[in-house]
């Protein structure tokens, strides 16, 4: 689940629309709302992250509900001069929904403030002092370690746990998720302890805490440890060694190979969408022992979501990444993004027919998910085609459904339990005692 | 920050560079260590200025060279009947973005290291820093405790 960092945090004009008429709503309701709909979601509406980071589970920004509720009282708190704003600057996708929702408070509050406050919202305008309080240290944390992404790292584990064709085992479950979801916040961590002046200079990733001065480094390293060690930990010794190998791999690859090559080459890509693969194969791992077939299909299948879900994203953020000195397709080799994600697209339908031939579902499986493989091939074949700002977001919005739906029309498709050697035995048994019963 | 304050201040993102600039505390017995990190901080933040101050301003012109040249090539002028700035779309941009990566790229390069290289010198020191605090103020409590 790590390829969620890759979540494209791209918070685009639509989807954030129906987010924010309930913010309106209330604050609380919204961070209530936010709260039960993210798994529902799928998606990170706080897109603070780096949108290199394609990994889903170790994406990016997500600002933490609590953050929310703490920045309204600050504001409602801190009366100030508006000092003159620099010219803000707001690409497309670099509007964060964050962003949007200080837009929605501060115009709220604008008794207060003079002008209209468009991104930066009026404290950031502040010096602050650089102290770390107790009361904002969850708040720090959360973003610090891209809670929401990691929420969706875990998800995509238990996925992996729940198609894999052994009875359901509680405590394995809650063991395996609470480890991946511990080394995917220390990932995270130590991946945005790398990246701070670059985090800074990107308009979606500017707002993290290390960014901000809200802690320290050394504090973000001591707290990835303390989340890195025992996750590793519980899923070696709670769960098996080898979804803890595979855990403490995961964390390696994504801050030691993919953080780095982000700014070298365009493989970054690639090796983010192996990071995102691995946490479903864990999920597997961690239920069975083995890594067998229907793990690395189900890695497939996450490995070959994150191309059409980062290459859409990425096309948006290209003047982004070019000052920012981040290699990516989009901006190198425009041509090789489009015809990869296409190739992608198609590929799910390909990986979704060998599902039954695996046995991990029925024959069931293909056919349903058909129509949703299709339809966002066709929006990966537009984009290929036309290549512009409107087919790379419809595509990038597609994929966003796309993988939740997918994996629950997979669960749905299960192959049962009791197949059919089982059967067999059964019937063989009680025939066996019927004729031990006519015997004499 | 106020001049009473006993610890670090940190300010609004600067215009040029986007980094938040830093002002430190110097305490009065500041130690020999405590003394190195702060110097170290110091001159990452002096560097980390310079380089993306300068790197943005460089972006900054460049793009508005090229939008200048292929509006000209297009025949139009930077700022259209009614005062508007003319841009290019993204797609007429994108061959600048390319560019513009590719030239910087072993400046990247360089910088990454530098950044890396500071980033963990600065982590470490802040360690030892925080360790030895740590181990004077379990000696003070000792000494409280013993009197």
């Amino acid at each position: 689940g790590f390829f969620v960092w890759r979540l494209k945090g791209a918070g685009t004009g639509h989807t954030p629309c129906q987010f924010v008429h309930l913010c309106r709503a209330a604050n609380d309701r919204f961070i209530t709302f936010q709260y039960f709909n993210f798994l529902k979601r799928m998606y990170v509406t706080q897109y603070n992250k780096d949108l290199s980071q394609r990994a889903k589970p170790k994406s990016d920004p997500v600002v933490s509900p609590f953050h929310e509720l703490q920045q309204l009282d600050q504001e409602k708190k801190v009366i100030h001069q508006i000092s003159p704003i620099s010219p803000v600057h707001q690409p497309w996708p670099e509007t964060s929904r964050r962003n949007e929702l200080r837009e929605v408070e501060s115009a709220a509050e604008s008794e207060a403030s003079a002008t209209a406050v468009r991104a930066e919202p009026k404290e950031d305008r502040q010096w602050k002092e650089m102290k770390l309080r107790l009361d904002e240290l969850p708040g720090i944390l959360a973003r610090l370690s891209k809670i929401k992404l990691t929420a969706l790292v875990v998800s995509t584990a238990s996925a992996g746990f729940a198609m894999a064709p052994v009875p359901f085992d509680l405590t394995c479950f809650l063991l395996a998720s609470l480890g991946t979801g511990l080394a995917s916040c220390a990932a995270n961590s130590i991946n945005q302890f790398f990246e701070v002046p670059f985090d800074s200079n990107m308009n979606r990733t500017k707002n993290r805490p290390l960014v901000r001065g809200q802690i320290s480094p050394l504090l973000a390293v001591c707290f990835a440890a303390s989340c890195g060690v025992p996750g590793i930990a519980l899923l070696t010794l709670g769960v098996n060694p080898l979804t803890g190998a595979l855990g403490a791999f995961n964390i390696f690859l994504y801050t030691c190979c993919y953080t780095p090559l982000k700014r070298m080459s365009i493989a970054n890509t690639w090796v983010g969408a192996v990071v995102g693969a691995i946490p479903p194969v864990m999920g597997w791992t961690a239920a069975t022992g083995t890594l067998d077939a229907g793990a690395l299909l189900l890695g497939g299948i996450l490995y070959s979501w994150q191309f059409p879900h980062f290459n859409a994203l990425s096309w948006g953020l290209r003047e982004d990444y070019s000052r920012g000195g981040y290699c990516m397709m989009s901006v190198t080799h425009p041509g090789l993004c489009r015809r990869v994600a296409l190739r992608h697209c198609l590929a799910l339908i390909g990986l979704s027919a060998v599902a039954p031939v695996l046995d991990v579902t029925t024959w069931t499986f293909p056919i349903v998910s058909l129509p949703i493989n299709l339809y966002i091939s066709y929006l990966g074949f537009r984009f290929y085609r036309d290549a512009d700002r409107g087919s790379s977001r419809k595509l990038f919005f597609c994929s966003l459904w796309h993988l939740p739906m997918l994996l629950l029309v997979m669960f749905t498709c299960k192959k049962s339990g009791l197949d059919k050697e089982d059967k067999n035995q059964l019937l063989g048994e009680t025939h066996g005692r019927a004729m031990e019963m006519r015997l004499p | 920050p106020p001049p009473h304050s006993h610890s670090d201040w940190i300010g609004p993102p600067d215009k040029h560079s986007n980094l938040r600039p830093v002002i430190f505390y110097v305490p009065p017995e500041e130690s020999a260590l405590e003394r190195r990190l702060r110097e170290a901080r110091q001159e990452n933040q002096a560097c980390n200025q310079r380089f993306w101050a300068r790197h943005n301003r460089a972006f900054r012109q460049e793009k508005e060279e090229f939008i200048y040249s292929r509006l000209k090539a297009k025949g139009l002028e930077m700022r259209d009947e009614t005062g508007q700035k003319a841009t290019l779309n993204a797609e007429e941009m994108a061959d600048f973005y390319k560019d513009f990566l590719s030239k910087n790229f072993r400046k990247h390069m360089q910088y990454n290291r530098d950044w890396y290289k500071r980033n963990f010198t600065i982590t470490f020191l802040m360690g030892q820093v925080a360790l030895a605090r740590a181990l004077r103020w379990l000696r003070w409590k000792k000494k409280i405790v013993e009197h």
